[in-house]
């Protein structure tokens, strides 16, 4: 029986080489002896708690504001929708220097919102906060698009008859709209929280780059890359590690969300 | 199998056919491959200008890491000395290198000064100084100018290239940046420069010499060129040799 012509096994060969090589590539440079101490040295450390500090709480954020936005969306209709969700849309495929701009002109000290918090005392450029802006800008995209998508494909008809039984709009989302949605945001979360971890071009545009402050992960492994190779390709091996767990788990997710 | 082979082998040849296609040598022009670090990338351009030379402007040391990877370079300029002795030391250089340029830091503050720094003194301690990390040329010298001041220097950011660094000045977000003269040039009135005297006494030096494996004939038609326009590389902020 053929399912697909056989000449498809050639590019496919090709296609999974020029995607599963250089990983494992990097696998066979990392200095597995030294891994131990290269990862509980200083640098590392302080890059790798910095990034998860960062990352979990750009991840809340992402969940607070993606979820209703997602809601608001998929359930609306008008002109104005397709307006607002290609501008959500726009940070997920935004070359990420260029959204590091943006929050420059706008969070920054001369920036649009950043002149007036400036006024007031507050400066983010620098700080943390920047890193946790950057991260949530890039990653926020990714919930809400994949969320909205399946709240679309799951229908109202549960929410109408949960209505004409008299339940409260916030009832029918706490005990009808979010349990359904529960796998799709537990995948858009995991997705957001891998943006995040990875989030580079922002992050060094916006926030700057200090050990403990800003030096995220990606940060960190970009600039050892000049010097100490060695801790640049261990730090990688955890960022890799990590997305092939959240891809992982994404994935089962949704196979369980298309058998159950 | 064998059909897979012959598929295979085809998409092989279509490859290699898209990246057969350099220019051949001609004798009445200079046609080298020049990886030169990227502060040099304006004088080259224009000192280059009438030549078929092909550029690869990128930190000195990720050059030195393409050219130690293969990459087709006849001619390599570095941004200091420290990254020429290690392409030497790894045999990627045919010859002996040449200081052809000096650069040195100076301070940048916005337009206007906002903060009111004077100079590498106690006015940097309230302001919000930019820098690179100690990890790149430019921070391997900012930490020497510390070193000979004698100043703890605390930055808020130590950046990974001094364009970084230029462009937390530029944006205002920073009010204070080491950066090399060359680069505070470029920026022209979106910045003042403060001169640091002896940063001046300490300049960083830039080097140029053939790549082993290149073609020498062209690499030295080149690095002559360079050589013969002083003038050009002074416009641009660069010291004399």
């Amino acid at each position: 029986m053929h399912r697909f012509p056989r000449w498809a096994w050639a590019p496919f060969a090709l296609g999974l080489a020029l995607l599963a090589v250089p990983l494992l590539g990097m696998m066979a440079r990392v200095p597995w002896g030294e891994l131990p101490a290269l990862l509980t040295s200083e640098r590392a450390l302080d890059a790798l708690t910095l990034s998860l500090g960062t990352c979990l709480i750009a991840t809340c954020l992402v969940l607070l504001l993606g979820v209703p936005l997602a809601l608001v969306l998929a359930r609306s209709r008008g002109w104005w929708v397709s307006v607002v969700r290609t501008l959500v849309t726009v940070p997920m495929v935004l070359p990420p220097v260029v959204a590091g701009l943006a929050l420059l002109v706008t969070f920054g000290r001369r920036g649009l919102i950043g002149a007036s918090l400036s006024a007031w005392g507050v400066e983010i450029g620098f700080t943390t906060i920047a890193v946790v802006i950057a991260q949530t800008f890039v990653a926020l995209p990714f919930l809400v698009t994949s969320l909205e998508g399946a709240l679309k494909s799951s229908g109202e008809q549960y929410e109408r008859v949960a209505s004409n039984l008299g339940a409260s709009p916030s009832r029918i989302f706490w005990k009808v709209t979010l349990p359904i949605a529960l796998p799709a945001i537990a995948s858009g979360t995991a997705l957001s929280f891998a943006r995040a971890l990875g989030e580079f071009g922002a992050t060094l545009t916006f926030a700057g780059s200090l050990q403990g402050v800003t030096r995220t992960l990606p940060l960190e492994i970009y600039l050892l890359r000049e010097t100490d190779s060695d801790l640049a390709l261990a730090l990688s091996l955890v960022l890799i590690v990590v997305a092939l767990a959240i891809v992982f788990v994404s994935t089962k997710i949704q196979n369980w969300r298309r058998d159950g | 199998m064998s059909k897979l082979a012959a598929g295979l082998a085809a998409v092989v040849l279509a490859l290699s056919a898209c990246a057969s296609g350099e220019a051949q040598p001609d004798d009445a022009e200079i046609s080298a491959t020049v990886f030169a670090a990227a502060s040099l990338s304006a004088p080259f351009e224009e000192i280059a200008a009438d030549t078929d030379v092909n550029f690869s402007f990128d930190g000195s040391s990720g050059l030195v890491d393409q050219i130690a990877g293969g990459a087709p370079a006849d001619v390599f300029a570095s941004a200091d000395q420290r990254n020429m002795v290690g392409a030497v030391e790894q045999g990627l250089i045919a010859g002996e290198p040449t200081m052809f340029a000096t650069n040195y830091l100076v301070l940048v503050t916005p337009a206007g000064n906002p903060a009111g720094v004077t100079g590498m003194d106690a006015s940097l301690e309230d302001a919000k100084l930019v820098v690179c990390a100690p990890e790149v040329p430019c921070g391997g010298a900012t930490e020497r100018l510390a070193e000979t001041l004698g100043l703890a220097l605390s930055p808020v950011s130590e950046e990974t290239s001094v364009t970084n660094v230029l462009g937390k000045i530029t944006s205002g977000e920073g009010d204070v940046g080491l950066v090399y003269l060359t680069d505070a040039t470029g920026a022209g009135d979106a910045v003042e420069i403060i001169g640091i005297p002896e940063a001046e006494g300490d300049p960083n030096t830039y080097w140029i010499a053939a790549v082993e494996g290149g073609d020498t004939e062209q690499a030295q038609a080149f690095i002559d060129l360079v050589m013969d326009s002083p003038d050009v590389l002074a416009g641009y902020g660069f010291g004399s040799a």
